[in-house]
């Protein structure tokens, strides 16, 4: 399953959680969960979504002017 | 006993608080924003809401742009601190807290220029009086939304108009407002409001903010406080991003789960419904005051124009032993003195000497002010001897 995701990183677990809202709002499935070792030495959290969801999660973000760092595959 | 040093701070609160810190303290307790465990994300999810508790509450957009402060306090001197810079020009008026004053008058003595321009002696401000203050240089203007003094309500709307056509940001101190009289960001023009939890909010102690508006660009703001956030912890600087720029170290989580329960007891009851119930307090005890022979009620003395912060003093008695005979022989608790603002108080013409201040609440009713009023009208008759 975790190779069918993408993580959103963001500033911020404030920032989690307005993306989360945002989503959600948008119709897009998303989690919550610790930022990935491999992906940042940050002990912060970011957004996990489906990756055929990942530009759609994107221009949803882009749209409610939320800062989001970058998104990877997961 | 008659509780009425609202203006100090609310009592009682809403049992929705004490329930909403027991819950924290009990079922979650977890640092918010430090951790991504699920008890650490659901004490994120708890600040969060309570910023966006404060957005409904003031019509600010932005959750993210709602930071916690330990009060009002603090808000004020980051908002201040944060963007005034030496040779820069800030207006402000006769009727502010020490909140205020303290620190401009700090920041003059680093070259800040600082204007206070003069109310009225019922604690009026002309806007035109603002406007005629402007300099080239002037950066700020700050104003308290309402006295904490006389209960004088300062026109905010008028002077974000003034601010926001001459390119000015517009620093409130909603002290004594916030939760008891209608705040619009938007339709106020206001730049940075600065916010207390404990008064009309309902909060619990502890807890404040400032809200900070989109023509704010936090990369010309110098965070007053500067440590760990949770955030970016490979990098030494700090975050240059709202909320973390201005939330340095952990918050006080338990009382911001608290505020935000206050807050929506107060978006429950309406700010309409609760205005109205206290200005119906309010002009009652201005009415009933000033009908006692010796007093003398001061401020606009129309519940229209103020909060339900009525100052008053009694002819022939200090207001400290005033305050400590309605304490003990009728168990009226209110603040007497100057109330952290001698400049209101010079304004006004009751400095040094202070009044007696009668801070009355949502939780008040008309048959404490009535109580209160007869009590003062015996204290009078016997001053009167
Ligand atoms: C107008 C005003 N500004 C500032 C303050 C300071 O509030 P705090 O002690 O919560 O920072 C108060 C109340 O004490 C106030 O009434």
């Amino acid at each position: 399953m975790s190779e069918a995701c993408s993580v959103i990183l963001v500033p911020s677990t404030s920032h989690a959680i307005r993306a989360e809202k945002v989503l959600q709002r948008a119709g897009i499935a998303c989690k919550m969960i610790p930022v990935p070792r491999h992906i940042s030495s940050d002990c912060g959290v970011c957004v996990r979504v489906w990756r055929a969801d990942a530009d759609a999660a994107r221009r949803a973000l882009e749209a409610a002017g939320l800062e989001i760092e970058g998104i990877c595959d997961a | 006993m008659i509780y009425f040093d609202n203006a100090a701070t609310s009592w009682p609160k809403p049992p929705e608080v004490a329930e909403a810190m027991m819950h924290f303290l009990r079922d979650v307790g977890a640092n918010p924003g430090r951790s991504g465990h699920r008890t650490a994300v659901e004490s994120g999810r708890i600040v969060y809401a309570a910023r966006e508790a404060v957005c409904e509450l003031v019509n600010a957009p932005d959750p993210l742009r709602v930071a916690f402060t330990a009060n009002v306090t603090v808000a004020l001197n980051m908002a201040l601190w944060g963007l005034l810079r030496p040779g820069e020009h800030v207006i402000t008026s006769s009727m502010e807290h020490n909140s205020v004053m303290r620190p401009l008058r700090a920041l003059e003595r680093k070259g800040v220029q600082l204007t206070v321009v003069r109310c009225s002696a019922e604690g009026l401000l002309n806007p035109a009086d603002v406007e005629g203050a402007i300099r080239p240089n002037t950066r700020m203007i700050v104003l308290n939304h309402a006295s904490n003094v006389a209960g004088t309500i300062l026109p905010v709307r008028e002077a974000g108009r003034i601010a926001r056509a001459h390119n000015l940001f517009l620093l409130v101190d909603a002290a004594q407002t916030a939760g008891a009289y209608p705040i619009d960001v938007g339709a106020d023009h206001i730049d940075l409001l600065a916010f207390t939890g404990h008064k009309s909010l309902l909060g619990p102690m502890g807890t404040g903010g400032l809200v900070v508006g989109p023509r704010v660009d936090v990369s010309q703001m110098e965070p007053l406080i500067c440590g760990g956030t949770g955030s970016r912890s490979e990098r030494e600087e700090q975050p240059d991003f709202l909320p973390d720029m201005l939330e340095s170290g952990t918050p006080n989580a338990v009382g911001i789960a608290g505020l935000e329960a206050g807050i929506r007891w107060v978006l429950g009851r309406g700010v309409d419904a609760i205005r109205a119930h206290e200005m119906a307090l309010a002009q009652r005890a201005i009415d009933g005051l000033r009908a006692i022979p010796g007093v003398t009620v001061y401020g606009p003395l129309d519940a229209a124009r103020q909060t339900a912060t009525v100052s008053f003093n009694i002819a022939g008695m200090e207001p400290s032993e005033a305050g400590l005979r309605l304490d003990e022989e009728h168990g009226i608790l209110c603040r007497v003195g100057l109330h952290c603002a001698p400049a209101a108080h010079k304004t006004l013409g009751t400095f040094p000497v202070g009044t007696v201040r009668f801070g009355m609440g949502v939780f008040n009713t008309a048959d404490e002010v009535d109580a209160a009023v007869a009590a003062v009208a015996n204290l009078a008759r016997e001053a009167r001897r």
